[in-house]
């Protein structure tokens, strides 16, 4: 089967990560169903048609328009429906940042598509294509088929592999001519987000977290110095978000943002199914929190049960000895 | 100004993962003795709305699908400040995915009068499909905004703040419009006092059928779904966290660091 690989945004130097690790994902579902990639190319990722063959890609169509200038999903639906209608029937897949959030059930809509969100997990199994995704907060996982012939599927970031880009790989590259309507909402103000002039959270080597055991903000502070020492950025807890110690910006977890950084450290965090679920992925996995029982311990590599008052002054006092800062 | 919002009854996500059990023939979750509650989006949709009739006047009309029991999340919508409710009978409505959630709310939605605002929460807290707002904008030909955690009314429609890839976006929607919410500090649910609570049971319910909102099977029945569920579990978590030992918490502290600058972490 076919399959369609929607990519849009560029990180300023080509693809966005995102796009690539769907585009793998794609070729790897394709050769195993029997079909082709085919990667429509929206707006700015218009640009790097090439790159996307190189990363997997068949066919590349893509459409360009001063529509697609704003992230106005309006025009971006339009331009993904052009693509999957050119496309014929085929397993759709999209990135799952905000903007294939709000695209993907208005896509499936107008295709007549079943859609599954935050898939964790795309095979083809037995002649159809089974998705994987987190119910009931991460408690659950269902395992789901789509009825209809096209299909679409949101993939969580960083659950499917790229494929390193290979220069030989052929082919084609077609422009469509699509009119996207939208203009519909109008953009008054872009309020950057907040990193004081550090890494975002979701691209940052190491992330610091706190949730409601924190008590308060002013901890996050300290959060921040050892984020700031090891080159990483604070993420937060929904009861930390939800209590207004910290911007909403800075949430990790299934309804926050999902990490997965090479060391993620967890303060105060019990480890609610829906914060696991944004952060599992990490790579080692540190727990501070005075209760034993708290599930956070059971994802954790290592586990410090204890005060984080006593705790991190330590902690940090000898990180900043080893980094000789 | 009539705002629509759209709330759905769901296990209480509250429940700690050892009193969760799924039933393996239904594929779905096993309440037990768990209460059921309202999605915790839905409420921060249901205090903007509260909100913003605190602020402008106007008239709430919160709807479910849903069984009787669904009445309970109703009652509780009307005494948090919500003006009428409708249930919308799920006899006759199999719905396993959103896109059939959102045909019917849709049929219930045209039934109101004059409606300028549409609000869901940005998913259920249950199966999270996170599509209801979206595809209620596709059957009503509504402009949509997700992510929003506040809004208020302006000349040409609503100003709206959203979350969207690398920050906060203000926008602005023309009347009438969708916007899925999500939770922010300043739209955290208000607790409805026992005086509401008594009031509640006298304001209105309307229930509609499938076949009074023109669902027939091919619009509602189970062959309208477009997802099957094949398999329903809980994962399984095999701990392998090693403890740092230490006689105090400043003793654990430092160790954990120089844990990390071992196995070159840091």
């Amino acid at each position: 089967m076919n399959i369609v690989v929607i990519g849009w945004g560029s990180d300023g130097a080509g693809l966005t990560s995102a796009v690539r690790e769907v585009l793998g994902g794609a070729r790897r579902l394709a050769d195993a169903s029997g079909g082709q990639v085919v990667a429509g190319a929206l707006g700015a990722a218009a640009q790097d048609a090439e790159a996307m063959i190189a990363h997997g890609a068949d066919r590349v169509l893509t459409v360009e328009h001063a529509a697609l200038g704003e992230a106005d999903a309006d025009a971006y639906v339009d331009a993904a429906e052009a693509v999957c209608r050119q496309a014929g029937e085929a397993l759709v897949l999209l990135p799952g940042d905000r903007l294939g959030w709000e695209m993907a059930p208005r896509l499936a809509h107008r295709l007549g598509a079943g859609l599954v969100t935050d898939c964790v997990s795309v095979e083809w199994d037995g002649g159809r294509f089974v998705m994987t995704k987190p119910v009931y907060g991460g408690k659950a996982m269902a395992r789901l088929a789509v009825t209809t012939a096209t299909q679409v599927a949101l993939v969580r970031a960083r659950t499917m592999e790229a494929l390193e880009a290979a220069a030989e790989r052929t082919g084609t590259v077609e422009a469509l001519s699509v009119s996207p309507s939208g203009g519909r909402v109008r953009v008054l103000e872009r309020k950057q987000e907040e990193t004081r002039g550090r890494v975002r959270l979701e691209d940052a080597p190491v992330v610091v977290s706190g949730g409601r055991g924190l008590g308060g903000p002013e901890p996050f502070e300290t959060l921040d110095e050892i984020a700031q020492l090891l080159g990483g950025a604070v993420g937060a807890s929904l009861a930390a978000v939800d209590a207004g110690w910290v911007p909403p910006q800075a949430q990790v977890g299934q309804t926050g943002k999902s990490v997965a950084p090479d060391l993620y450290i967890a303060v105060g965090i019990s480890g609610a199914s829906q914060h696991v679920a944004g952060m599992s992925n990490s790579k080692t996995i540190v727990a501070i929190n005075k209760d034993p029982e708290a599930p956070i311990f059971r994802v954790a590599h290592l586990g410090v049960v204890g005060d984080y008052k006593e705790v991190l002054p330590a902690f940090l006092a000898e990180l900043r000895r080893i980094k000789g800062a | 100004m009539h705002i629509a919002v759209c709330i759905k009854q769901i296990l209480d996500p509250e429940i700690s993962p050892r009193a969760f059990k799924i039933d393996p023939e239904r594929k779905v979750a096993d309440p037990g003795s768990a209460s059921m509650v309202i999605g915790p989006f839905d409420l921060n949709a249901l205090e903007v709305a509260i909100q913003l009739k605190e602020r402008h006047g106007g008239k709430i009309t919160v709807l479910t699908l849903g069984s009787a029991d669904a009445q309970d999340g109703l009652r509780r919508a009307l005494a948090m400040g919500a003006d009428a409710a409708v249930l919308i009978d799920d006899a006759d409505v199999v719905a396993v995915e959103p896109s059939v959630t959102a045909r019917a709310l849709a049929a219930a939605i045209r039934r109101l009068d004059g409606v300028d605002l549409v609000l869901t929460g940005r998913q259920s807290g249950e199966w999270d499909f996170g599509q209801v707002g979206a595809l209620l904008a596709e059957e009503l030909g509504m402009p949509f905004v997700p992510f929003v955690p506040r809004l208020d009314v302006v000349d040409a429609g609503f100003k709206l703040e959203r979350e969207a890839d690398g920050g906060l976006v203000v926008v602005e929607a023309p009347r009438p419009c969708v916007a899925s919410i999500t939770n922010a500090n300043d739209n955290q649910p208000r607790l409805p006092k026992v005086k509401d609570i008594m009031m509640a049971k006298r304001k209105p319910i309307t229930t509609y059928s499938a076949a009074e909102l023109g669902l027939g099977e091919a619009e509602a029945g189970a062959g309208a779904n477009r997802l099957e569920v094949l398999d329903l579990f809980i994962p399984e978590v095999t701990s392998e966290c090693e403890f740092v030992e230490g006689e105090d918490g400043a003793e654990k502290g430092a160790a954990l660091a120089r844990k990390l600058a071992e196995r070159k972490v840091i």
